[in-house]
């Protein structure tokens, strides 16, 4: 234990208690939304001014928001909601979180300790609900717990792999004196996650990435939790490999887009050159990533031939659902300082020869140039989803800018079109895959970085999902860019009807949609509509230069799809190209991929 | 493609005796698909202060693995041990109510003599049977019992611990 533990001090109430652990914890903005059972930390909260409280309209949103400011400051995002359906608004929001290992607390009223188990008004059983959608909870039940657990809930959710944490806060424990320590460096009685990687693996590791003939770096979320110097070091260990490296969804950013050994993101949607050197390398080398499905496609053919090394933080991600071998438990940063000093101690020279050759290899399929499409340029054209993005990639070049997605085809196009430079810029909805996460997480990022261009990049069906956040907006003046693709189909629904499903487009048309230019002029925000390809860059332009919050409605091909594609339970091998190439005709789902999601 | 023999594997896990403990652990077996073949707690320091789960289930080696770095995340999860990769011993009770009279009832009190059975509660048409033991000694017990009158069973499930100087701690 420290020593230097001092006698509590009595606070004159739970909430204020709360407070000053929140202070302690380096908190300066709340996202949340009132309640019965909240309203001593609201009356807490009305009298000081170092936390700033952000009111949103729906907890879900409160949610994703702090997602949006955790993910783009790295920081733990905080949010506060009441009890009953506040608590219940939360989780889709705490799932999303867990899925993407983002740090946030979460502080939930709930009806005073008296009263639990009664089915007293407004009463839901949080920690039970919140149990499997959290890294950890905590119900306080005694004042003199409080305290503690507050600090420990931050602790839990930035240490080892990130993730949300709920604390249950009974309304009787919020208005009871509480007594107040500061957060101590006691370790945790049962919680220790292990970050310093194990030095004999990382020989192993260097040992057999010297003598690849066809590696490949394969870097993910983690590199970006382990923050902005752990993707410094990345570039320093591929640029010293000369290594081909790709992102994954979650990873984009932790590696120079522009740089010449990325070659671009992998997985179900990929390009061309990423997918064929994950299936056709010898040695492996993933940091931080968690062979997530969308990334192996079908797992017995994924990456056959490869020798395989896994660093993760979390020893249950490895050997999950790809057996490897060579296991490394570590945070990030800590594995590719190692990596680097191995690198540089062994004295293997790495296989030259081979290399270029496999770079030779790598630049006939990248001359395949799978991202390709064809703008019309002929006025009044309709424009391409991909033609906006890579419109609005050119147009914020430069600019110190965060973009958020919804969830669909539009955030497969922004992943692929829009090129991330560095971590912390990016933020999707990787695991869970939440429709409605891009406005909340936008205006986060926003309240965060004041003075940056933060832009949604949505669909039409995604953004009428939390589109009562434009109220948000205009309460707190936060110029967030909506920028919708708008296709007036749930694109990707539409997208896998029309191949697997016979192009029974079952409930994927988005019928009655609001005009959105009026709908952003009645939240006193800019609305913008391009309907034509000789609109669109007027129609950016206007949007970058307002110092509001904007809707672009951005009116493009019903049609177009995303390719690349692996099909489900298909290899990356077999990998569909778009209509711009000759050979789309890919493999036939089978029953057993017709069966995945 | 990796190995798919299904094996039993007996873990215990030591943990904060704190409310919800054991929710957050069946969960974790419910919410992945594992299997719980039986399971067994309680507190195990003087304070009360922690508690132990012994699991017995059953998987692939890799699902094993996968329970294990599973239940080790957990917060407020001490140490987990997998028993069933040294040697151990494994015993569970069973309390075994036998209905019957005539010839099968003296059956019954011979055959659990014989298994060393004792009998805590007995009336002229029954007899209450407590059986310590491997799980597979109660099996077959059980099965010798089933035409004797055999009407309600009663089982703790496995408590376990590894042989020799080895420790959870």
């Amino acid at each position: 234990m420290d020593g230097t533990i001092a006698a509590p001090e009595l606070m004159n109430s739970g909430a204020e208690a709360v407070l000053r652990a929140l202070k302690a914890q380096g908190v300066d903005v709340i996202f949340g939304y009132p309640g019965g059972a909240v309203l001593p930390l609201y009356d807490a909260l009305f009298q000081q001014n170092e936390i700033k409280h952000i009111l949103v309209r729906h907890e879900q949103a409160a949610v994703h928001a702090a997602e949006g400011y955790a993910r783009s400051t790295g920081k733990v995002g905080v949010v506060l909601v009441t009890s009953g359906p506040g608590a219940t608004n939360a989780v889709t929001g705490l799932v999303d979180a867990l899925m993407d290992s983002i740090p946030l607390v979460c502080l939930s009223g709930q009806v005073p300790t008296h009263l639990i188990g009664n089915d007293a008004f407004q009463e839901a059983d949080t920690t039970g609900i919140t149990r499997p959608a959290t890294k950890h909870n905590y119900l306080v039940k005694k004042s003199e717990d409080l305290v503690r657990v507050m600090h420990e809930a931050f602790l839990v959710a930035r240490t080892g792999r990130p993730g949300p944490v709920l604390v249950d806060l009974p309304k009787d424990i919020l208005i009871a004196p509480a007594p107040y320590r500061e957060p101590g460096n006691a370790p945790h009685r049962s919680y220790n996650p292990r970050t310093e990687p194990d030095p004999r693996r990382i020989e192993e590791a260097v040992a057999m990435l010297k003598r690849a003939e066809r590696p490949v770096i394969y870097a993910g979320g983690g590199v970006i939790n382990a923050g902005p110097e752990a993707a410094r070091l990345l570039i320093e260990f591929t640029r010293l490999t000369g290594f081909p490296i790709t992102n994954t969804l979650m990873g984009l950013g932790a590696y120079p887009a522009s740089d010449p050994l990325f070659v671009g993101m992998l997985g179900m949607h990929g390009t061309y050159e990423a997918n064929l050197a994950m299936h056709g390398c010898d040695v492996m080398l993933n940091i931080g990533a968690r062979f997530d499905d969308r990334v192996t496609g079908r797992l017995n053919a994924f990456s056959p031939n490869s020798k395989k090394i896994h660093a993760d933080i979390d020893p249950a991600s490895i050997n999950k659902s790809v057996m490897v071998d060579v296991p490394i438990v570590g945070d990030a940063l800590a594995v590719l300082k190692a990596l680097i000093a191995a690198w540089k101690k062994d004295s293997t020279q790495p296989n030259r020869a081979a290399l270029a050759q496999w770079w030779g290899q790598i630049d006939v399929w990248r001359a395949k140039d799978s991202l390709r499409f064809t703008q019309p340029r002929d006025p009044g054209s309709i424009i391409k989803p991909q033609y906006a993005i890579e419109q609005l990639y050119k147009a914020t070049r430069g600019r110190e800018t965060f973009i958020t997605t919804e969830v669909g085809q539009h955030q497969m196009w922004a992943a692929q079109y829009f090129r991330f430079e560095k971590p912390n810029r990016w933020m999707t909805s990787g695991g869970l895959g939440t429709m409605g996460y891009g406005l909340p997480a936008a205006m986060g990022a926003q309240v965060a970085h004041p003075d940056a261009l933060v832009i949604d990049i949505a669909g039409e069906a995604s953004i009428l999902m939390n589109i009562q956040e434009m109220g948000t907006l205009a309460q707190y003046r936060l110029p967030v860019k909506i920028f919708i693709l708008n296709n007036q189909y749930m694109g990707m629904v539409r997208q896998w009807q029309e191949l697997l499903h016979g192009s029974r487009y079952s409930s994927s048309y988005s019928e009655a949609l609001p005009d959105f230019v009026k709908l952003a002029e009645s939240f006193q925000a800019v609305g913008l509509r391009a309907e034509k390809v000789d609109d669109l860059d007027r129609v950016i332009a206007e949007m970058l230069a307002v110092d509001k919050p904007v809707i672009a409605d951005i009116c493009v091909d019903q049609k177009e799809n995303v390719f690349p594609m692996i099909p489900s339970g298909a290899a990356h091998n077999e990998m569909l190209l778009g209509p711009e190439h000759k050979d789309t005709s890919g493999p036939a789902v089978s029953n057993e991929g017709m069966a995945l999601v | 493609m990796s190995d798919t023999t299904l094996r039993s594997a007996t873990i215990s896990v030591l943990v904060e005796n704190e409310s919800g403990v054991l929710a957050r652990v069946i969960g974790l077996f419910s919410g992945r698909g594992y299997n719980i073949d039986n399971l067994t707690v309680a507190p195990v320091e003087r304070d009360g202060s922690k508690s132990r789960i012994t699991v017995v289930t059953r998987g692939t080696a890799m699902v094993i693995e996968q329970i294990k770095a599973q239940l080790d995340r957990l917060v407020p999860v001490y140490k987990v041990l997998d028993l069933s990769e040294g040697p151990h011993l494994a015993r569970e009770l069973a309390l075994i109510k036998v209905l019957g009279t005539g010839e099968k009832r003296a059956e019954a009190l011979r055959l659990a003599d014989a298994f060393r059975a004792r009998v805590i509660d007995a009336t002229t048409e029954s007899f209450t049977f407590e059986l310590t033991g491997a799980t597979d000694k109660l099996d077959a017990f059980l099965e010798l019992m089933r035409p004797l009158g055999l009407a309600e069973v009663s089982r703790t499930g496995v408590a376990a611990i590894a042989r020799g100087v080895k420790t959870i701690n």
